[in-house]
């Protein structure tokens, strides 16, 4: 056994564990890591132009390749930076391993230049955070924070590392063991609960699958789809779980939530069984708590014990890793065939035809105009999505097939995530397709990362949907306060507060409000990207076909969309089915402000 | 504040990591999921790697459950043990300084110290100090009583620990 340093350690341990990227951010407490790096040559450093894109693109990476991120940064303000991706990834169950700098052991507590107690600021928004506090403590404490992040319910895994302690010299031997008497997750799924399940789903009228993320994480869309064939019960999806099964089956039937289709909330209200598969029952898909499936026996499969009957309280808790459960479920299935729901899906099928997802032509260019062209000028892609409106148009048009992906940033719905996700995803994807759809408000808050596609020469096409305004934000305004637009328009400027009223002087948009705050073409082109502005429908296609010739960098799409185009429907936060409001028909709907969230 | 029938007192033993940080983990996961609780001690078990904490808190079924998965979860708690309605042997310390008291308040405390079984440890002229070792309850009452006679008093309390009883099938 050769002694040698932390340091060299790390870097050692980072190849064992087959880590081939590193997505990092240099500093004074991580510049020894990073001269370890340099020496070895491997893992290859990726950086970005700020600690959040860095983050991001490593939980794009992940999420997109199934293999952890890992994030190297220095102390302090390095550390600070990961906040907003750490919390992120912890919501939306995506494997991360943080190092973060730290000034020497002697040094803290002393406010020394760059210093934080990241540990203690990620207490709460981590799988796991922990200082390592002595060299010899070193090994097994990497080995555990990769084990910790990729199984059970994935998450971010935060390892402090001060600097006088990865300078010291200790064990080379990577431990090819982990016992933490504190940590065994369940990935066996209990027969009987099974059993349950099973014979509840053969005596229901009128089941339903609810699929989330977890069923994405576990790798388990084949065995999904064959399970929905062989019973023949419908399945509706989170957005997370969205791709579960490939979205033009003839069982599935859309989305449910806030923004879910008619057809797919409808699902939810009149089903007599929900079984819910790697969901949380996030109050963006029950809405108001009395009111969700409450004609429904409920059954939950989740690793994550703590998720069952958080927010809905369930008849049936099955935990263990989806895909096993599924497979046990098929097998037991495969005995006795399909379930007797004929009428259910018929009835289903009708929602559907009665109110499709639509919008309606307009002058300018309609989003799912956008999204129908990648579904039909991409075949496999990976699209990455920021927060708002895009997102939602994304989720709602966006098909799934094959090894297409969607990846967005669901539980913390992060603004500026779209773009780094899309780079980290082209990192871990050579040759794939990878689009991000952005608004211009969300793309601006990552923006610095062109640069990190440019020079990575990725073929990543940004799509920035650009209404000039903070959408969603200006939707709920709109449908909900009296359209009193307070600080989400793009293009507010010092003109505007002359006038001395402020927002609620302003009488819409006009030929005095600035064209383009930035002007996004200008903006390629300064990090040699390619920039093409669409402005009418005729030229998408074409758009698309131009940013699918640009192998070696990113392409900006500036489509300049209709301002004041709505995500409908909308069930207003903490409502029922019944406020659902499918159109601007339904205006009774509207006002009141929104007391919950 | 809580309409629910089941809300009411509850009692956890956790077995815990004895690591920097854990106790910050386990108040900061109560705090920050805004559970309230009551009281929580914490001290080395015969396991130099293991602590002990004994938390006592007030929730309804729902949310208490959700609690006990929360610690469940957590990587540094090793078991949660759930002894609400189990047969417990509780105690807390409470320590009470009475000052500027006459001799007769001191005949008065020392006759007080037998009915409610406490202990004078320590005295002077005019200042006696008092160690209760009771259940948090009787500890409740005691505090009552001489805060009510007494004005110039000083108290510092522990926080109750607890341990299951020897169970029947052990004798």
């Amino acid at each position: 056994m050769a002694r040698i340093t932390g340091n060299e350690f790390l870097v050692k341990a980072l190849r064992e564990e087959g880590v081939e990227k590193i997505f990092a951010y240099p500093g004074a407490c991580v510049v020894d890591i990073f001269d370890e790096l340099y020496k070895t040559g491997s893992p290859q450093i990726i950086l970005p132009r700020h600690e959040q894109g860095l983050i991001h693109a490593a939980e794009g990476y992940a999420r997109s390749t199934g293999k952890p991120g890992v994030c190297l940064v220095t102390s302090g303000p390095g550390a600070t930076n990961l906040i907003t991706g750490i919390a992120d990834a912890n919501l939306d169950s995506v494997p991360l391993v943080c190092l973060t700098g730290q000034v020497a052991t002697g040094l803290i507590g002393n406010d020394t230049f760059q210093e934080v107690d990241i540990v203690g600021i990620t207490r709460n928004i981590c799988k796991y955070t922990t200082m390592v506090r002595s060299r010899d403590d070193l090994n097994r404490l990497i080995k555990e924070a990769f084990h910790i992040a990729t199984t059970g319910r994935p998450g971010p895994v935060l390892l402090d590392l001060p600097k006088d302690i990865m300078a010291e010299l200790g064990s080379d031997v990577y431990p090819d063991k982990v016992n933490i008497r504190g940590y065994k997750p369940q990935v066996k799924v209990h027969d009987g609960q099974i059993g349950r399940t099973i014979s509840m789903m053969y005596k229901a009228a009128k089941p339903l699958f609810l699929l989330g993320g977890g069923v994405k994480i576990a790798g388990a869309q084949a065995d999904m789809k064959a399970l929905l064939e062989q019973t023949g019960i419908p399945a509706v999806t989170t957005i997370m779980g969205r791709g579960s099964i490939p979205t033009d089956h003839e069982l599935y039937f859309g989305n449910v939530g806030m923004h879910g289709n008619f057809a797919a909330n409808n699902a939810v209200n009149g089903c007599d069984l929900l079984i819910s598969i790697g969901t949380r029952f996030n109050d963006r898909i029950t809405g108001k708590l009395g009111t969700f499936a409450p004609d429904a026996k409920i059954i939950h499969i989740d690793i994550d014990t703590a998720s069952i009957s958080k927010n809905v309280t369930v008849d049936v808790p099955v935990v263990g890793d989806a895909k096993a459960a599924i497979r046990k479920l098929l097998k037991e299935a495969g005995e006795r065939g399909a379930v007797k729901c004929e009428n259910w899906v018929k009835a289903l099928a009708g929602f559907r035809d009665e109110k499709p997802l639509k919008q309606d032509t307009k002058d300018k260019l309609l989003p799912k105009q956008i999204i129908d062209a990648i579904n039909s000028e991409f075949k496999e892609p990976i699209v990455t999505t920021d927060v708002g409106q895009n997102q939602m148009w994304t989720t709602q048009f966006f098909e799934i097939k094959g090894r297409g992906q969607l990846i967005t940033s669901g539980g913390l719905g992060t603004m500026g995530y779209g773009l780094p996700a899309a780079i980290g995803a082209a990192i871990g994807n050579p040759g794939r397709e990878v689009i991000a759809v952005c608004g211009d408000g969300g793309f601006q808050m990552n923006s610095q990362e062109l640069a990190t596609a440019a020079i990575n020469r990725l073929p990543v096409i940004i799509c920035i949907l650009n209404n000039g305004y903070l959408g969603m934000v200006r939707q709920w305004q709109e449908l909900f306060y009296e359209g009193e637009y307070a600080g989400t328009c793009l293009k507010r400027n010092a003109q505007c507060d002359s006038r001395g009223a402020g927002c609620a002087g302003c009488k819409g948009r006009s030929a005095e409000c600035p064209e383009y705050v930035p002007d996004f073409m200008k903006l390629a082109e300064a990090y040699g990207a390619q920039g093409i502005r669409v402005e009418k429908a005729d030229q998408i296609i074409d758009a698309f076909a131009r940013a699918k010739a640009k192998k070696d960098g990113p392409t900006i799409i500036e489509f300049i969309i209709e301002d004041e185009e709505l995500v409908y429907p909308m069930i207003r936060p903490g409502g029922a089915i019944t406020d659902m409001i499918t159109g601007p028909e339904d205006e009774d709907k509207r006002g009141g402000g929104i007391s919950e969230l | 504040m809580n309409c629910d029938k089941s809300f009411r007192r509850r009692w956890l033993s956790l077995f815990v990591e004895n690591q920097t940080g854990v106790l910050a983990r386990i108040s900061g996961l109560l705090s920050g999921k805004a559970y309230n609780i009551h009281s929580l001690t914490v001290g080395e078990t015969q396991d130099p790697t293991i602590s002990r904490m004994t938390i006592c808190l007030d929730a309804d079924d729902k949310t208490y459950e959700q609690i006990k998965k929360q610690f469940n979860r957590s990587i540094e708690v090793i078991k949660v043990l759930d002894i609400t309605d189990a047969s417990i042997r509780s105690k807390e310390v409470m320590f009470i300084k009475i000052r500027d008291i006459t001799d007769k308040d001191r005949a008065e405390i020392f006759q007080m110290a037998t009915a409610f079984r406490f202990q004078i440890k320590d005295m002077d002229k005019s200042s006696v100090l008092i160690e209760a070792v009771r259940t948090e309850i009787k500890n409740d009452s005691i505090l009552k009583v001489i805060n009510e006679r007494f004005k110039n008093i000083e108290v510092v309390r522990g926080g109750p620990v607890a341990i299951e009883s020897i169970s029947m099938q052990d004798r």
